[in-house]
This record gives C-alpha cells, sequence and structure tokens, in this order.
C-alpha cells in the first residue's frame, strides 16, 4: 500500500473511533447517570435501549438545520468544524498500543494539548457568531477557562516527561511496563511522586473537556445552553460530538500517563504479539473507566462559580504546579 | 415604616418623587465602570420567561457588567390567569379548586387559607377532627413542596441528581395525598366546613411507613447536597436578605425567617390543630441563601414531626360541620391567612350575602420575594441570579394568580 492509502486508513479509523465513541459513550452516559439517578435511562429502542443513540443520530442528521438571520453566517457554520477538527486531531498521537498508533510524534503530549487548544477558538466563534447574548457569555467563559486551565493542565504532567526524558506517548507508556513486589504494576500513579500530579491533572482535565463541575461554557442552569443556545440539527451534533471526544482524549491521555497505557502487566508479553487487538482494547476499557467516573461527577457535583474556578486556576493549581516541577526536578535528580 | 425603609435601603424605593428625574433611580443604570477607568459597555439581558431556571415564568431583565450583575428589574405576569376575578364568579365551594391552581406546588395551604376566610365570614364551627386533618393535610403538602424546592434549588446549581431523590420522596407523598384526597396536586380537599373525606383506611399505617424512613432519607439529601463543599461555597454569603430589606419588602415564611425574625402564621395566629402540636420555628441569623437552605431543611424535619404528632393524636368526630349546598355567607369582610411553604398565604374576602364573593384578595408570599430580588441581585454574579432565585423558593403560579 502506498503512503498515502495508509494515511488515509488511518484518518477513517480515527473518525471511526470517535464516531464509534460518541454513540457508546452517548449510550453509556444515559445508562450511567440513569443508574445514579434512581431511573432506568433509555428503555424502549432495542434490548435496555441501545439503539437510543443511534436514533438519535438518525434524528440529528434528518432534523432542520436553522440558521437564524441575525447570525454571522460564515463564523456561525465554520465554529462547529473549528470544534470538532482539532478534536479529532487530537487522536492522531494516542497511544493505543506499541504497534497500532496512528504517528508516532516525539512531541506527542504537547500536540495534543495544543490542538486540544484550538477548541475553545471554536466555541468563541460559535458564541460570537450566535447573535445571541447567552452564547456570547458561553463562549466568553470558555476562552477564559481554556486560557486558566491550559497551563497547570501542561505544568501538571511535567513531572512525568522529566522522569521520562521525553514527551512521546508510546515513550511514556513503554516506561511503565513491568511490576514490582511480584504483583503490582509499575505504573505511575503508583508512584507517591506522581499523586499530586495524577490530581492536578484530573482537575485540569476535567476543565480542559468542559465537564462538571467545571461545564462553565454552557451551564444549563445559568446560561440556557451557553454556546449552543442557536445550534441545531447535525451542527449541534458536531459540537455535541467534539464534547464527547474530548472527554474521551483527556481520559486516553491520563491512562497513559498514569495507568500504563495498552499494558496489564498480568498478561504475557507472548499474547500481545499473538493477538494485537489486545493492547487498544485494554487501552479502550481503561480508558472508559476513566470515563465513567467523570460521569460519576456528573451525576452527583454541582457546578462551581466562574470566579470560583478562575481562582482555582491562577491562584492554586499554577503556584502548586511549578512548586511540585521544582520539587519534583529535585527528586529525579537526586534519586538517578 | 417608611423612614426605616429609606435607612435600610439608602433609596427612596417607597416614596415617589425624590428622584431628579434627570438622574436614574440609585442601583439602576450605573456609569460604566471598568479597570484603571478603561469603560466597558453594559449588556442588557433578558433572562425568561423561557429560562431553564427561572422556576416557571419569572422574567427578568438584568443588566450586567461582564458577568456581574449591575441592576436586575422583576417582570411578572406571564402566568397570569385571573384567579381573583374568576373567583367573583363562582359558588364559594367551587373556589378551592382555582386555589389549588394558584399555588400548584402546595396547594392544600391555598385551599386552607380560602376555607377559613369563608367559614369566618359564614361563622360556622368547624369540628375538631377537621382542624387536624387539615393540618395533617398541610404538612404532609408542605413536605413534598419543599422537596420540589430542594430538588430544584440542587438543579439550579448544576447537580442532577439530588433532584431524582427528592422526586422518590415525593412520589410516596403523593401517593399519600392521593389517597387522603383523591388527586396528586389539584387536591380540592380543604372546603368550607372541614374536609371533603375521613382518612381512608390503611392510610394511617402508609403514613407511618413513610415516616420510617423519612428521616433517613432527609438526612441523605442533606448530605448530598448541603453536605457538598461546592454547593456550600455557592450558596454561602450570596443574595442576603437581612432584617431590614425583609420587613421592608413584607416577606414571609422561611425567607423572612433565615434573616432572624420569628415569625411562623402557625405559632403568630395559631389555627387548625397547630396550637396544640410541638414543634420548633427554625430561625436562621445573616439571611444568606445558606441560610434559608438550612432553615427549609429544618423546617421538613419539623414537619416530619408534626405528622407523626397529628397520626397518634388524631381525634375521632365528623369530619365536616353541617353546610348548607349553597354557600350565601353573611355579607362582610374578612382576612384569614395560613402559613404555606412559602410563607403567609392569606386570603381577603369581600361578601355581599350572595353566593358569590363580591371581591377576592389572594396575598401569595411569592410576589414579595420576587421584589426583593431586585435589590438583592446587584453585585452578584449571573451565576449566583439562579442560585437566589432558588433560594427564595418563589411559586409563579401564586406570584402572577
Amino acid at each position: 500500500m502506498s503512503p498515502i492509502a495508509v494515511g488515509a486508513l488511518k484518518v477513517f479509523a480515527a473518525i471511526g473511533l470517535m464516531l464509534g465513541n460518541g454513540v457508546v459513550l452517548i449510550y453509556m452516559l444515559r445508562k450511567v447517570l440513569g443508574r445514579l439517578h434512581l431511573r432506568h435511562g433509555p428503555m424502549e429502542m432495542g434490548p435496555a435501549g441501545m439503539f437510543q443513540t443511534l436514533m438519535d443520530v438518525v434524528k440529528l442528521l434528518t432534523k432542520e438545520d436553522i440558521t437564524p438571520r441575525a447570525v454571522d453566517k460564515w463564523l456561525f457554520r465554520l465554529a462547529p468544524l473549528m470544534v470538532f477538527v482539532p478534536s479529532l486531531m487530537a487522536y492522531a498521537a494516542l497511544p493505543y498500543s506499541d504497534s497500532w498508533r496512528i504517528t508516532s510524534l516525539d512531541s506527542g503530549l504537547l500536540y495534543t494539548f495544543a490542538v486540544l487548544s484550538l477548541v475553545p477558538i471554536g466555541i468563541l466563534m460559535a458564541g460570537w457568531a450566535s447573535a445571541n447574548k447567552w452564547s456570547l457569555l458561553g463562549g466568553m467563559r470558555a476562552a477564559a477557562q481554556q486560557i486558566a486551565y491550559e497551563v497547570p493542565l501542561l505544568l501538571s504532567v511535567l513531572p512525568i516527561v522529566m522522569l521520562v526524558g521525553s514527551a512521546n506517548l508510546g515513550t511514556i507508556v513503554e516506561a511503565q511496563q513491568g511490576t514490582f513486589l511480584a504483583v503490582l504494576p509499575r505504573w505511575f500513579i503508583m508512584n507517591p511522586l506522581f499523586w499530586p500530579t495524577f490530581v492536578l491533572y484530573v482537575i485540569a482535565s476535567l476543565v480542559e473537556s468542559n465537564q462538571t463541575p467545571f461545564d462553565m461554557s454552557e451551564g444549563e442552569s445559568e446560561i440556557v445552553a451557553g454556546f449552543a443556545t442557536e445550534y441545531s440539527a447535525m451542527k449541534f451534533g458536531l459540537l455535541f460530538l467534539s464534547e464527547f471526544s474530548n472527554g474521551f482524549i483527556v481520559s486516553a491521555l491520563g491512562v497513559a500517563l498514569f495507568f500504563g497505557g495498552w499494558s496489564l502487566p498480568w498478561i504475557p508479553a507472548s499474547w500481545y504479539a499473538a493477538a494485537p487487538i489486545i493492547g487498544p482494547a485494554i487501552f479502550i476499557i481503561k480508558t472508559y473507566i476513566g470515563i465513567f467516573f467523570m460521569m460519576w461527577i456528573r451525576g452527583t457535583f454541582p457546578r462551581v462559580r466562574i470566579d470560583q474556578m478562575m481562582q482555582l486556576g491562577w491562584m492554586r493549581l499554577i503556584p502548586i504546579s511549578l512548586a511540585w516541577i521544582v520539587f519534583s526536578g529535585i527528586v529525579i535528580k537526586v534519586w538517578s | 415604616m417608611t423612614d426605616t425603609c429609606e435607612e435600610t435601603l439608602g433609596v427612596g424605593l417607597l416614596c415617589e418623587g425624590q428622584h431628579d428625574p434627570g438622574t436614574p433611580p440609585a442601583g439602576l443604570r450605573r456609569a460604566p465602570s471598568g479597570v484603571d477607568g478603561l469603560t466597558t459597555e453594559h449588556l442588557i439581558i433578558n433572562m425568561g420567561p423561557q429560562h431553564p431556571s427561572t422556576h416557571g415564568v419569572l422574567r427578568m431583565l438584568i443588566e450586567v457588567d461582564g458577568e456581574e450583575i449591575v441592576a436586575a428589574e422583576v417582570s411578572v405576569g406571564y402566568l397570569h390567569r385571573g384567579i381573583e376575578k374568576l373567583a367573583e364568579h363562582r359558588r364559594y365551594d367551587a373556589i378551592g379548586t382555582l386555589m389549588d391552581r394558584g399555588d400548584y406546588v402546595s396547594g392544600m395551604m391555598g385551599e386552607h387559607a380560602f376555607a377559613m376566610a369563608a367559614e369566618k365570614l359564614m361563622e360556622v364551627e368547624v369540628p375538631r377532627k377537621a382542624h387536624w386533618l387539615r393540618s395533617l393535610a398541610s404538612e404532609l403538602n408542605r413536605l413534598a413542596s419543599h422537596l420540589v424546592w430542594y430538588g430544584t434549588f440542587g438543579l439550579d446549581t448544576g447537580g442532577m441528581g439530588q433532584f431524582l431523590y427528592a422526586m422518590r420522596d415525593r412520589e410516596a407523598l403523593l401517593d399519600i395525598l392521593e389517597a387522603l384526597s383523591g388527586q396528586r396536586m389539584m387536591f380540592n380537599y380543604i372546603r368550607p366546613g372541614g374536609v371533603v373525606a375521613d382518612l381512608p383506611l390503611g392510610l394511617e399505617e402508609k403514613i407511618r411507613t413513610f415516616l420510617s424512613t423519612f428521616d433517613m432519607y432527609l438526612e441523605e439529601h442533606d448530605q448530598l447536597l448541603g453536605g457538598n463543599e461546592i454547593f456550600q461555597s455557592r450558596v454561602k454569603g450570596i443574595g442576603v436578605i437581612d432584617r431590614g430589606i425583609a420587613q421592608c419588602f413584607g416577606l414571609t415564611g422561611a425567607n423572612l425567617r433565615a434573616a432572624g425574625v420569628d415569625f411562623d402564621v402557625r405559632k403568630a395566629r395559631p389555627y387548625a390543630a397547630y396550637q396544640e402540636l410541638d414543634f420548633e420555628v427554625p430561625l436562621g441569623t445573616k439571611g444568606d441563601a445558606w441560610d434559608r437552605y438550612m432553615v427549609r431543611m429544618e423546617e421538613m424535619r419539623q414537619s416530619a414531626r408534626m405528622i407523626a404528632q397529628l397520626i397518634d393524636g388524631m381525634p375521632e368526630g365528623p369530619h365536616t360541620a353541617k353546610v348548607p349546598r349553597v354557600i350565601r355567607p353573611n355579607a362582610g369582610e374578612v382576612y384569614a391567612s395560613v402559613e404555606s411553604s412559602r410563607g403567609e398565604t392569606g386570603i381577603h374576602l369581600v361578601s355581599d350575602g350572595t353566593e358569590h364573593p363580591y371581591r377576592m384578595h389572594y396575598r401569595g408570599p411569592s410576589l414579595y420575594a420576587a421584589q426583593a430580588l431586585e435589590e438583592i441581585l446587584p453585585g452578584h454574579l449571573i451565576a449566583d441570579v439562579v442560585m437566589i432565585i432558588g433560594s427564595t423558593d418563589i411559586m409563579l403560579g401564586e406570584l402572577d394568580r
């Protein structure tokens, strides 16, 4: 196969993964929230409501796509793509397994954060172009929160990069192979040095992926639906999909950084070689477990207020993550 | 009263003509302010009547500087059904159904207020059992109403879980109320002269079963929302309605008691069975949203206590007095009020001796609370607006009537 054909195949695989994730995660969200809320979630379409999301996709595709007269038409149409495409791009550098990877970038971690930070530009565009004051507020909130939390998100994971000596996500996962004390996996989450790192990462990544308790930009009880207020049909679908996709990406990054990525130390290495699907399967299952915790938080927690969130980001997370970089730098230097 | 209000509020709110017509009233349209003399444009946002968190159809015009409220204007009337006027064309025994549709989350209290006003005009003696049944129905309904408040208050903060947990308990209460009155929300149970039916067989047991788990569930509710750090940081210190503001605007109910004013119609002007019941009136200190939350949660505990006492001490006897089929009360003018879930719900009834009231005025506590919003909202953020509305527990059906 020519390199172009391989590249195209990989892109389609990424799109397929993203869409498949969307369908599965929406169903999962409904069921998990239902279970948390003493109700059933979807039950009618198919066994246990499994086809509900598919029907919703059909609905979104066939609904009338309304473009209000007052909107800035070009920006309004461009914005969902500006939200969707960076989210899709972030799939490129994820380490699904040692052999299955769309691309192996030496700066994979930085690349993923960089493309994720393009998402709020699309949200800001959507908010501005909608000619709706609630949308504008949502867009502004998205921009403010993204700027405030981009920094701690990146700073929080730097100790890991310092220890591994690479920002390649594959290398970071490979550094977590094996076990210690006979059974415990050598994941970074088992290392006390990275416990604060993990807490910082979880908080910052919830903000980054716009999840409760930090879903400022669309906080439905305050600003109606934020930047998505004026969107309908598949334009709304794209905004919605990229939100789930972002949740998947930050969870996948968390798995790669802290939970050993595709590896499970109790499985012999020969199995990976025999069935290459095991690696990606483990990776995706771990990611889904991370997403389950996000949904758990979503079903339980109230939302913080915008000024409290800003304060947390600028006054707490950034100084703490900077201090932790210095501390862990010294520890890593002394240890090795 | 006017003088103290002016002092408290700092504006001649109640005095027309004091403002220089050239300058806008204090608090409204403040000159644009910004950092280092930078001027920013204020945004005027129309919040409601179709907004997820205005508890129905409250409409507010808010002027914001960024996210901070500079001025707020409450606009009401989107749920006006003309209850007061309709009452003038109905017979006395048919007005209860209108009262149910006023404050539709606590219909029993509205019916109760009307029934008391009509009985004053009719000079009819209500049997003791009817009093007790009325109190029982009211307290059950108060619990159901407060649970709606609790759930929607949580929704306002962005949490979803506690709403459905509250609905689980409310469902049990509505089952009980349905067994009692035949309806889940539009009860028409308390009528002039007494109540429409006695306790049905087996309901006593049902209520006891409900009470046996309710205290535990209530603690669960309190921990789920009130025990949450994020929630506490959201509600503490916002929407302070202090004693002065509360009294100036005529607030009643939990909104007033959260400011530390000990006024509860059940204690101040005891009616029905409340004189014989042992209960406490919880009070707040600062009057912020957190105090209002705490007061309402404690009210639920007290209501549960009262229901247990009412079941245990339920007297024997008829459940209604002898009332003519077509009620023609004496000509006259009366006022009767009850403590509803939201405050003092009063009925001012004027009769000319015919079978229809000459005039009925419905005093709902939500209108007063909504007026106070204009005073307390400036200075808060948009996110706080929905929290403050939620904490005052206004009911638009009763506000717009």
